[in-house]
């Protein structure tokens, strides 16, 4: 029976593969690059509706996310400063060091299930998955590039020439096939294997020990408004209580909308792979899940914007912040840091 | 055995199919009931033909400019005819730039055959296309048309000098976007053909000369003065000053049938 539905696969393929170009070879059937919508999750924002998902699309993806010809000297790459093992977070990092050492002012966030942003970076600046990229391609501190130069680095690449060729049937380069090539990759970025989520799904791995349990329950008291299930975000701008950085003087918000209601606010961060995120908050001042829970505890400062959420923040004993900290363990996903379609290319 | 005769013939059959050529028709057994129109955008200031880098323009006010870039978006390009029907141009988005001849005429294709006595167009790219991700063509991010700090096209964008500029270098940078909100910035406008007719006949592909005259940003109904309206390159209540100006810089030169 196999068999049989091998030849008839092989025979589909050859016949789709044909009318694109009778060069290529045809890629079999692999089912590990497909759009994934975990069960209990809302619809994704995204899911990929111009831009149908390939194998040799997302081989290209990642080719061009680790490529440092992004960048303007050829010396960063978007996994320069988001590394997979840190769920593709800057390990250690409260900025990121761009083109020629120059600091960015925000904190790299962590990239996984991007397909359900209602909005990119921060401040929420940036509308389409698709064009997220250009904004640290053509941010003077990060890679200070554009995309002419991108495209004519690419052009001349016969190895790119080739990895397009594959992925849209054309060698020509231009910035929608790059554009949607990296979405590919990007989007791919699926992370809903947790403890957390083999818990809610009833799977071998989800055994949650009593602090763990204890922490959950108050997660949901404390936390699950703004940081909710099952994303662990509501992707919305808020003011969480931060003092303002004198030397940065970040609005956040305010700075896309220029509206005055959004000053200080930032995008509501998923807390999945929490653990590994560090330095926490948009500017990175927050070394350790200790100081975060300290900082709602006893830190929050009032600007006018402040979330009607934290008027008095969250108070939590010692032994709560343990419980919490367990329960957040809970929500790093192993099987997305060490999956090997995310590597760097060799 | 015979099961595996059956996929080779699927086999040779899913070939066949995928790779068969669309059968053309000849043209001469079609009747043809469309035509082509010609669009000519002519830049100007005032009267004078746009000249960048090198002319001084004298505003209202006694201000001067020196232009060096002049770039916009038309887009959603509508003809109405005389009986009320309306032509809209498929993927209409076309990026104007004063420094390249080719990009300011462009051809309306598979218009219906008609008497057609208004166009209109917007000023800037619809707000749809602000928001779908990766865009090509003319509307591809890679033409200095595109914010990626705050993502949208940039719809007009004129830079130059003036000794009147409020900035250092004596630059004006005049980069209007904005598609949404309060301080949108785009305009659907309508220019009078004054009572001409662009006739799409067997014998007749008609040209449309437009004039955009630049001069309008700066006139009304805000008289803008460069001490310190000098550089707009986000969107405020500035560049939607500047975008109401705008609104009424095309006009009609002439229509050859």
């Amino acid at each position: 029976m196999h068999k049989k539905l091998n030849i008839l696969f092989l025979c589909i393929i050859i016949g789709f593969s044909c009318s694109v170009d009778p060069e290529i070879k045809p890629v079999l059937p692999v089912d590990n690059i497909r759009q994934v919508v975990p069960e209990g999750w809302p619809a994704p924002v995204y899911a990929f509706e111009n831009n149908p998902l390939s194998e040799d699309g997302f081989a290209l993806g990642r080719a061009l996310f680790y490529e440092k010809m992004l960048s303007r000297d050829n010396t960063i790459s978007c996994g320069s400063c988001h590394q997979q093992f840190v769920a593709f977070a800057h390990s250690e990092h409260k900025f990121s060091h761009g083109i020629d050492g120059l600091l960015g002012n925000r904190n790299a966030p962590g990239l996984f299930n991007l397909n359900w942003n209602t909005s990119f970076m921060w401040d929420g600046g940036i509308n389409h998955i698709e064009v997220q990229p250009l904004g640290p391609i053509s941010n003077p501190v990060e890679m200070d590039s554009d995309l002419n130069a991108v495209i004519s680095k690419l052009s001349s690449s016969n190895k790119y020439r080739q990895l397009f060729l594959r992925a849209f049937g054309t060698d020509s380069i231009n910035s929608q096939r790059i554009l949607f090539a990296i979405a590919q990759f990007q989007g791919m970025l699926y992370s809903y294997n947790s403890k957390y989520d083999y818990y809610k799904r009833g799977e071998t791995g989800g055994e949650m020990n009593a602090q763990e349990l204890s922490g959950y329950n108050l997660f949901v008291q404390k936390c699950n408004s703004c940081h909710k299930e099952p994303l662990f975000t509501d992707y919305a701008f808020r003011n969480n209580g931060l003092s303002m950085n004198s030397i940065l003087q970040d609005t956040g918000r305010a700075h896309i909308t220029g509206s005055a209601i959004d000053r200080f606010k930032f995008k509501t961060p998923s807390l999945r792979n929490i653990a590994l995120t560090a330095p926490y908050m948009h500017d990175g001042r927050f070394n350790t899940l200790d100081e975060v829970l300290e900082h709602y505890n006893s830190g929050i400062v009032n600007y006018g914007t402040l979330d009607t959420g934290l008027q008095n923040g969250i108070v939590l004993s010692l032994q709560e912040r343990e419980d919490l900290k367990a329960f957040l363990n809970t929500l790093t996903d192993y099987k997305f840091l060490n999956d090997e379609r995310f590597r760097e290319p060799n | 055995m015979y099961k595996y005769k059956l996929y080779t013939c699927l086999f040779g059959l899913l070939l066949l199919a995928s790779c068969k050529r669309d059968v053309e028709m000849p043209n001469d057994i079609i009747e043809k009931t469309s035509s082509t129109v010609s669009i000519k955008l002519n830049n100007m200031f005032d009267s004078l033909n746009l000249q960048l880098d090198s002319v001084s323009y004298v505003l209202d006010n006694g201000e001067k400019i020196k232009i060096n870039t002049y770039k916009y978006y038309l887009s959603n390009i509508k003809l109405i005819a005389s009986d009320s029907s309306v032509y809209e141009e498929l993927n209409s988005y076309h990026l104007i730039n004063e420094s390249s001849a080719l990009s300011k005429s462009f051809t309306l294709s598979n218009v219906p055959f008609n008497n057609y006595t208004s166009i209109q167009f917007m000023i800037g790219v619809d707000s749809l296309h602000n928001v779908s991700g990766s865009q090509s063509g003319d509307l591809s991010p890679n033409y200095g048309m595109f914010w990626t700090w705050n993502t949208g096209y940039i719809q007009t964008k004129l830079e130059g000098y003036s000794q009147q500029s409020g900035a250092s270098d004596k630059s004006v940078a005049f980069h209007i976007g904005g598609f949404k909100g309060i301080n949108n910035a785009l305009k659907t406008v309508k220019p009078s053909f004054n009572g001409a007719i662009a006739i799409v006949s067997k014998t007749s592909q008609p040209v449309i000369n437009i004039n955009c005259n630049v001069k309008e940003w700066f006139i009304n109904p805000s008289s803008i003065s460069f001490s310190s309206v000098y550089s707009v390159s986000s969107v405020n209540a500035t560049s939607k000053l500047l975008a109401d100006n705008y609104a009424d810089m095309f006009t009609i030169k002439s229509i050859q049938n």
